[in-house]
């Protein structure tokens, strides 16, 4: 990690840069900018190489079911006798594959890069409201990982009950061995999980509400951070829900406690279990389970607002309505878990209730969409890579979107629950999304992060393939579900009834091998950048906001000198009467000006 | 071997775009070239382009996957309620691809023709709340509409009444393999639960409460199960280990199976699995699935393996929630037929009293 210097015309003051040891600037950092940085490379490029890298080995042998792999001889050693995938670590991939994606790469890794390193930079404050917890959730963060990581090598294998982890199955080792070692320490690491990002969290809320600079008014936030805000808000609200739900499951696999589990005969035994529900269970994780899918989102979304104004030269259209839709989807997505369960054996009346929340949350999503697409109306867009990925997330959101009122409708959950019509969709609305925010954020803040640029061309290059490849995966997705392919078949071969559906799963494969084979190209743009990429300008984009207000180099408090002061919203691109087609948020109105009514 | 060709092909042509952007850069390094990283006005032309390139691509890739995979979907529905289900579903359909070609379109297109050109300003347009209230009104009127009607369905295919008539039918799941219980001459199920698994030797295979009268009629049924035509069945779902999910696609019919509860559904299957083979669509499917058959056998049999049996159409009732290994191998197959062939059917089963003895 190379902390960029030698930019000569920086004149940080004395006093604010702290004597640092090597430990203390790169490792137990408390410095916001170096968490982000941190949060970066272990959450997104690490573990986000690893969660794309399993999803590739069960996509092959999705494929070419039972066939003989190099690949799998290499990487599952006995779990591939012969190179030929085990049933049960098939299911082992799908579960962990979709825990790293979901939790650690696109909730810790997302809003721990972008939250630290845009909050304190983007509402003027040194640093974030408490350095320490920043450091303890980050290194929390750390141990989740090694801890969920550790889980792969448990010679039973790892958890492999889906990302659900639903009861009786993750309850009772008896019923497959991922459900031993491997699943207590998935219980571990998500609870040590839920501790890092509550800190994570509790900063983010705090240090928003105090510590804004003189005159940045909560309407005169960017959108970045209402997202961020909202989003840490959400988390705090569920994820204790969550750690809840994986104590009790603790209990009933370790203490013999029946909050999950009921008339259960396994392996010619009859357990002592009664009174318990699964469904309890379900209620439980869901509750956490569905605002996670806004937790995952809405930064993405925050980033995409944020990027897609600057990138269109234009104000975005409807701060306040996007401002309150995103207050809107917070509050409805803590409504909605029941759409997970329509079938699951609770009252049919919920059903209705949760169909009717699940389409309210609609509109606003609907409002989002309309007021992008009206920010790029007769803008002057200027397509750097990470407006390209703005554009590619406005579009996937659309398309995965759209599903989502089937799917939340009851009536029609019933037939392709659980089908790949619900992977496709899930993919498209959340994953897909959320990953082109990410990349989004990193093309856009590089030269925040590193001081350098990335390259254009790669990064062209990266998107246009991984679009086309992402599609290619997804689309088809959506036609085997509703042909009735259940999901986490390890083969389907079982069922000559879905022989036909063999070559287009054929054709996902394929592309999803070209979308893994894109996402090299951006990490050796990423890398190679690091260090030798072109020395970045402060203010690269041209863009209104305070981060690039602060010097290239980063230093500790952020601003040399005094903290600037902000004078307008953070939209002010192309205003009428304006010598450029930007203002600082730190420009004071000129003379006659009147402040932007938005 | 054709898959490590693919997976060679894949690899190289990584390599490839690599090297040609490579390349790309080096053949401008002797111009006087702006390396800056920032979009110049060719890229934004470039990429404009290709944005309008890629609303063609997303519609292409919609007109080609409902074009070739429409014939993969599964045929018309095999139950009473399905018709108003596949209709929901057709309309719900209809409403997102036409809200999804208008807004990619417009999406894309803006792009497109916006596309950054030096020295032109945008247009500051910061809010209309005219246009905002249009676009909430519109998609939630909309999705009001759907809601209702949505709703009304839901009501009807789950608030089923208890009728005397009405075949009841227990399933019940454990891991890997399912199993069906019938209520025998009093069509009434009796008592069960896992308790009771181990008496008789293991001969109670579902759990059959041996005090209760009821159940002394009942017969347990594995590999298939019959229903009668146009009667109406109640199906109550039982697991004995781990959540399962009773899946019956043909009749767009679905309900997990919860340990500790007994869940419900219920259809009217409409059409005998001799009719439906009849069915061209099906008819359609069945041939296309044995010629595939065929030619994997081809492979099978020139490596000294037996060949593939040839399919034949049968209604399925499939495993829909992860519950281990053999999950994707949790089947049972459904034959619906007339009353006459269900009864003599039902006389060749052998019932708890005689099965206990």
């Amino acid at each position: 990690m190379s902390e960029v210097s030698g930019i000569s015309h920086s004149n940080h003051d004395d006093h604010h840069h702290h004597k640092e040891t090597f430990i203390t600037k790169y490792i137990f950092s408390q410095d916001h900018k170096m968490i982000a940085k941190q949060y970066l490379i272990l959450g997104v490029l690490f573990m986000g190489f690893i969660g794309i890298a399993m999803s590739l080995l069960f996509r092959l042998q999705l494929a070419w079911p039972e066939q003989s792999f190099a690949v799998f001889d290499i990487f599952l050693g006995d779990w591939a006798p012969e190179g030929v995938m085990d049933p049960n670590i098939y299911l082992a991939l799908v579960t962990i594959h979709g825990t790293i994606m979901v939790f650690f790469v696109l909730t810790a890794g997302l809003s721990g890069t972008f939250s630290n390193l845009l909050i304190p930079l983007q509402i003027g404050a040194r640093d974030m409201a408490s350095g320490l917890l920043n450091m303890i959730s980050f290194w929390l963060f750390f141990l989740s990982s090694m801890i969920m990581l550790a889980s792969l090598f448990v010679e039973a294998g790892p958890a492999a009950a889906g990302w659900t982890i639903y009861p009786p199955l993750s309850a009772l080792p008896q019923t497959q061995p991922g459900s031993g070692m491997g699943m207590t320490l998935w219980l571990i690491s998500m609870a040590i999980f839920v501790a890092s990002s509550l800190l994570g969290s509790l900063n983010y809320i705090v240090t928003v509400i105090n510590l804004r600079t003189k005159g940045m008014s909560m309407f005169r936030l960017p959108l970045t951070i209402w997202a961020f805000f909202v989003t840490a808000i959400i988390g705090v609200i569920s994820f204790p829900v969550l750690l809840s739900a994986a104590l009790l499951l603790i209990m009933d696999r370790s203490f013999g406690t029946s909050f999950f589990l009921s008339d259960i005969f396994v392996q010619g035994e009859v357990l002592h279990y009664q009174g318990g529900s699964p469904v309890l269970f379900e209620h439980l994780f869901w509750f956490l389970g569905h605002p996670e899918v806004y937790i995952v989102l809405l930064p993405a979304l925050g980033i995409t607002s944020e990027i897609i104004a600057t990138n269109s030269r234009k104000p975005i259209f409807g701060y306040r309505a996007m401002v309150a839709s995103i207050l809107a989807i917070a509050f409805l997505s803590t409504v909605v878990w029941g759409h997970h369960m329509f079938i699951s054996g609770m009252n049919p009346f919920l059903g209705s209730v949760f169909t009717f929340t699940t389409l309210l949350i609609a509109i606003p999503s609907a409002v989002k969409a309309f007021n992008y697409i009206t920010t790029l109306w007769k803008g002057n867009l200027q397509f750097n890579p990470g407006m390209l990925f703005s554009i590619g997330l406005v579009s996937t959101f659309i398309t995965g979107g759209l599903t989502g009122i089937i799917l939340g409708d009851s009536t029609l959950d019933i037939n392709i629950h659980d089908t790949y019509f619900v992977v496709a969709h899930f993919h498209l609305v959340m994953g897909i999304s959320a990953l082109y925010g990410l990349f989004a954020g990193v093309y856009h803040w590089f030269p925040k992060l590193f001081g350098r640029m990335m390259n254009k061309n790669l990064g062209y290059i990266h998107f246009w393939v991984t679009a086309i490849a992402a599609y290619g995966v997804f689309f088809p997705m959506h036609f085997i579900g509703m042909a009735g392919l259940p999901r986490r078949y390890y083969t389907n071969t079982a069922f000559p009834y879905f022989d036909d559906l063999a070559n287009i799963n054929v054709v996902i494969t394929v592309f999803a091998l070209l979308a893994g084979a894109a996402q090299l190209v951006f990490l050796y743009n990423f890398i190679s950048s690091m260090f030798f990429g072109k020395k970045a300008e402060m203010n690269p984009w041209r863009s209104n906001t305070m981060e690039w207000t602060a010097p290239v180099e980063h230093i500790h408090g952020n601003w040399p000198g005094e903290i600037p002061h902000v004078h307008r919203w953070a939209y002010d691109y192309s205003k009428p009467g304006q010598k450029e087609d930007f203002v600082l948020q730190t420009t004071p109105l000129s003379k006659g000006e009147k402040e932007t009514e938005h | 071997m054709t898959v490590l060709l693919i997976l060679t092909i894949l690899i190289l042509t990584g390599i490839a775009l690599w090297q040609i952007t490579k390349i790309f850069e080096l053949s401008q390094l002797g111009q006087k070239k702006d390396n800056s990283q920032i979009a110049t006005e060719k890229d934004n032309d470039l990429n404009g382009k290709l944005m309008f390139a890629f609303l063609v691509f997303i519609y292409a890739v919609t007109i080609y996957s409902f074009w070739t995979y429409s014939k993969v979907l599964l045929p018309e529905s095999a139950s009473a309620h399905g018709p108003a289900y596949d209709t929901l579903l057709w309309i719900s359909f209809a409403v997102i691809l036409f809200a999804q070609t208008i807004t990619q379109a417009v999406l894309h297109i803006f792009a497109y023709q916006y596309r950054g050109i030096n020295n032109r300003k945008a247009y500051f347009f910061t809010h209309d709340n005219k246009l905002e209230f249009i676009w909430t009104i519109i998609p939630a009127i909309i999705f009001f509409m759907l809601i209702i009607y949505g709703m009304i369905t839901w009501g009807k295919i789950m608030n089923f009444e208890e009728d005397d008539d009405a075949l009841v039918v227990e399933l019940y799941a454990q891991q890997w393999n399912w199993k069906a219980r019938y209520g025998g001459e009093d069509n009434v199920l009796g008592d069960a639960n896992v308790r009771f698994l181990n008496d008789f030797d293991g001969k109670n295979s579902v759990g059959i409460d041996s005090s209760d009268p009821n159940g002394m009629d009942d017969f347990v049924v594995t590999q298939e199960f019959h229903l009668p035509v146009n009667r109406k069945v109640i199906f109550k779902l039982r697991s004995q280990d781990v959540l399962h999910s009773a899946y019956m696609p043909h009749f767009r019919a679905q309900m997990n199976c919860v340990p500790g509860m007994i869940t419900e559904f219920s259809f009217t299957p409409t059409i005998t699995t001799d009719e439906m083979r009849m069915n061209s669509d099906v008819v359609d499917k069945v041939n296309r699935i044995n010629k595939i058959r065929y030619e994997n056998s081809k492979i099978l049999t020139a490596n000294g393996e037996e060949a593939l049996e040839p399919y034949q159409f049968d209604y399925l009732l499939l495993c829909a929630k992860i519950c281990g290994a053999s999950h994707y191998n949790m089947q049972m197959k459904i034959v619906v037929e007339s009353e006459k062939d269900y009864e003599k059917w039902v006389a060749k089963q052998q019932i708890f009293s005689e099965v206990i003895q």
